[in-house]
């Protein structure tokens, strides 16, 4: 590019919220400036401010957030404009997409209605011009059947799908800027490589700057020209991309660039025993049907899977949203009704019903993707974790239990004091640490692990790894890791399966699927996630 | 979604037949009887009365007997009032319940939603508080206050309505007591939509509808306001099944020839007839106001599909 004029200048930027603990500043005087047809990332991990900056320029703000300073666009200071004036600037000169493509769009309306009234609003245009424009739109984002598509609503469209309208949207009035904000996170390893290839094509066409908002250096290594890296509310280090990369003067870049999880590991000898066993497992859900509501729809989520779990292996079930991974790994616990064969240790546990798996439940534990939605909110860090005691070993006094309580806590590199104090009062990765205490206190052989990295920071990520690493060698645990993040599955795993569809579309030892992939699938799975995945700081 | 609404129908009759049975017999568990109260029959009368009336019968046989009429569309006489059947007594009162209720419930959705509206957009504002004040004594204030104090000062004191009657359906007859009834229901309504509105204007598709440029007209109206408009839609099937049927309180203090008096009166006097007609009645109300309900969720929100 070789505009260099600034149309976007951040000067001394600052964002307050009022909260009931009084004032939180969460941008602290920052200075951005975009140039005309340029593409500029601000990095950062949760809670850096990148997100409030670009919503501040925006007047986005949440009803108690204030921003001070001057956001300057073409000589015209965004902060002071009318609302009449800032409405002909949003989404007509600068326009945003945004990380939720799921909830981004109004469910009531069809995605024609949506996009229709942007280009009338700003344009002037009649009904029927709009709607030649709209469809124009849908064909620049590569929409299939867009006629079909203007009448459809958002939730007949996938993630990708939608989050092609919502550019189409932002795009819709050619805009100076497009400001993105994380807008491939949600989204399966390989929808994301499409949304970045359509974004740098449509670039390469209409000559926008870009401003990507993201924690995923993949992402700025690949599209950026010049990089912010936000902390706290501070830019801590600016400059031209590779040069970052190549040569990072600030600490903070430094550990972000070097947050990725590293290591093996070894497979288990050949005849260690067997822990779990699946024979052609199948997971089939019901939906509809009824009293003279015709037959129900059956949905095969899991579909004849035959899985063996040896003591102290980590197994990496690799798959893309919706492919049955997680369904798979309820099923194997018995926490879903399931056919085919299931073994834990020498016994059938198939057709076993609550009753007869509560007693082998302490040797089966569960962790969670979600650290915020799955420890209750209304216990004690303490309570929450000794609760399983209660079930298994019930004659331990309430000393025995909290002393059970402070052991798992210093296992899982949390301070023990900690036992007194509520969730809330805890980071994402500490809850993660609390509920993988809450797994760990029972002793169990088997721990499936569904994401439990996702929801966190990379330099987290690679700290809850390393933890969950060191518990498998000191008490010779078998996993079930379930994840999208192929990088984390490498770290972690020494045998892979992966599925599409509920279907296992290949499996293998950790180093041979990566080296050679030879499903068709598995490739598309590697090729997006090595482009785009390896610099990521988080999910 | 025609499949749909014959299904509900269809699951309507178990339904009505449940309530008929139940209301039947617990009825008659209760102890007494029309014709054995402080009206001074002597024996022979009052035998005569309950032998006319079927009352001897066995008491499965007089359910048969009622099932059957039921089906006929006939509710048979009413025990206390023996000039009239009960299927006249809803002709006349319930046409007038429903003036009332209708009313009350248009006004109370109307004022209530730009009532909650204001509020949401000024969310712990002064305009918020006013309509959060209101809305608590809406919903504190019980009705047998309310309407004698719209009688003291617009009847009496400012002679603007009249006191009382329904003066064969004049506007100003009905002024009273619609804003009597219409007025919890304001409350109601004004505090659930406060609650979703703020919860929709939160939503991540009204950011998207910010940042694109849009009014503020199209943001709140177009956008917001559909999304919140769902709960007090499911609001709305209860809330018209108990106004459209008439008020005891409101009927009483306005001298008002409705159905809601009827109810208590029947129980009180075991007016078997009156009491079971207006079980049905309410019944079928209760039924088809939610079955609009439901259907009208299709009609705001495309996610929802019957089929």
């Amino acid at each position: 590019m070789a505009a260099s004029e600034t149309i976007l200048s951040v000067k001394d930027l600052r964002v307050r919220f009022r909260t009931l603990d009084g004032a939180v500043e969460a941008v602290k005087g920052i200075n951005i400036h975009v140039n005309a047809g340029e593409t500029v990332a601000v990095v950062g991990e949760s809670g850096s401010g990148k997100s409030q900056t670009m919503m501040a320029a925006m007047s986005l703000l949440a009803s108690n957030g204030e921003a001070t300073g001057s956001v300057d666009y073409r000589g015209r200071n965004l902060l002071t404009l009318s609302k009449s004036e800032l409405n002909k600037v949003r989404g007509a000169k600068i326009s945003m997409i945004f990380q939720e493509p799921m909830t981004s769009l109004d469910p009531l309306y069809s995605i024609g209605n949506q996009l229709i009234e942007p280009i009338r609003r700003h344009r002037g245009l009649n009904a029927a011009e709009a709607y030649e424009e709209a469809l124009k739109l849908l064909r620049l984002v590569h929409i299939p059947d867009p006629e079909r598509r203007m009448k459809s609503y958002p939730h007949e469209m996938s993630g990708g799908q939608r989050q092609r309208v919502m550019i189409a949207m932002a795009l819709a009035n050619d805009p100076d800027i497009l400001i993105a904000d994380e807008p491939t996170t949600a989204l399966d390893v390989t929808i994301q490589a499409q949304i970045l290839m359509l974004l740098a094509e449509l670039q390469r066409k209409l000559g926008m700057a870009i401003v990507f908002i993201t924690h995923d250096l993949g992402i700025v290594r690949r599209f950026a020209d010049r990089v912010y890296v936000m902390r706290q509310g501070e830019v801590v280090e600016e400059g031209e991309a590779e040069a970052i990369f190549v040569n990072p003067q600030h600490a903070y870049t430094k550990m972000l660039l070097a947050a990725e999880p590293t290591g093996h590991k070894a497979p288990p000898p050949a005849n260690a025993p067997v822990l779990l066993e699946g024979r052609n497992v199948e997971v089939t859900f019901r939906i509809g049907g009824g009293f003279l509501a015709g037959e129900p729809l059956m949905l095969r989520a899991v579909d004849h899977i035959s899985i063996r779990l040896q003591r102290n292996q980590t197994i990496g079930i690799v798959g893309e949203s919706g492919s049955g991974k997680s369904t798979l790994g309820r099923a194997l616990l018995r926490l879903l009704p399931s056919d085919g064969l299931i073994r834990f240790g020498d016994r059938d546990i198939s057709q076993a019903d609550r009753q007869a798996m509560r007693p082998l439940r302490r040797q089966m534990q569960l962790v969670f993707q979600d650290p915020f939605g799955s420890l209750s909110p209304r216990m004690t860090v303490g309570q929450v974790i000794t609760e399983g005691l209660l079930v298994h070993e019930p004659n331990l006094s309430g000393k025995q239990r909290d002393l059970r309580a402070v052991e798992a806590l210093r296992e899982v590199g949390l301070d023990p004091n900690a036992r007194n104090r509520y969730p809330h009062e805890f980071s994402g990765g500490q809850r993660q640490r609390i509920a993988i205490a809450r797994a760990m206190i029972l002793k169990p052989k088997l721990v499936v692990l569904d994401e439990p990295t996702s929801a966190l920071d990379r330099s987290v990520q690679k700290q809850i790894v390393e933890l969950l690493r060191k518990l498998q060698a000191d008490h010779e645990l078998s996993y079930l890791f379930i994840s999208h993040d192929l990088s984390v599955v490498r770290a972690m795993a020494d045998y892979i399966i992966v599925m599409k569809q509920g279907k296992i579309v290949e499996e293998g030892p950790t180093e041979a699927i990566f080296s050679n992939p030879q499903h068709a699938y598995t490739q598309t799975l590697m090729a997006a996630a090595i482009d785009v995945t390896r610099f990521r700081l988080s999910a | 979604m025609l499949r749909y609404v014959l299904r509900r129908l269809l699951t309507a009759i178990p339904t009505l037949f449940v309530i008929v049975t139940m209301a039947f017999f617990l009825m008659r568990v209760a102890p007494g009887g029309p014709f054995n109260q402080e009206r001074g029959l002597s024996p022979e009368i009052r035998a005569n009365l309950e032998a006319q009336f079927g009352l001897n019968d066995p008491l499965w046989l007089q359910f048969v007997h009622y099932l059957g009429n039921l089906l006929r569309g006939n509710f048979g006489p009413s025990y206390n009032m023996p000039d009239f059947t009960v299927t006249e007594l809803f002709a006349k009162g319930l046409p007038i319940s429903i003036q009332l209720g209708a009313s009350a419930l248009v006004l109370a959705l109307l004022l209530g939603s730009v009532l909650g509206t204001i509020a949401a957009l000024n969310q712990n504002k002064l305009g918020d508080y006013m309509v959060i004040a209101l809305a608590t004594a809406g919903s504190t204030i019980p009705t047998f206050v309310i309407a004698p104090v719209i009688q003291l000062l617009f009847g009496l004191t400012w002679k603007l309505l009249p006191i009382g009657g329904w003066g064969d359906g004049a506007f100003i007859n009905k002024v009273g007591p619609v804003l009597t009834l219409a007025l919890p229901q304001i409350a109601i309504v004004a505090r659930l939509m406060r609650g979703s509105m703020i919860e929709s204007l939160r939503s991540h598709h009204i950011r998207t509808a910010r940042a694109l440029g849009l009014s503020d007209w199209s943001v709140v109206v177009k956008h917001a306001l559909r999304g919140a408009i769902l709960p007090i839609v499911s609001f709305t099937g209860p809330a018209a099944a108990a106004l459209l049927t008439g008020s005891v309180i409101v009927e009483t203090i306005f001298s008002i020839p409705g159905v809601g008096r009827y109810f208590v009166d029947a129980a009180l006097n075991r007016d078997y007839t009156l009491v079971m007609g207006t079980v049905v009645v309410i019944a079928i109300f209760t039924i088809v106001f939610n079955l609009i309900v439901d259907v009208m969720y299709a009609v705001v929100d495309p996610r929802v599909r019957y089929d």
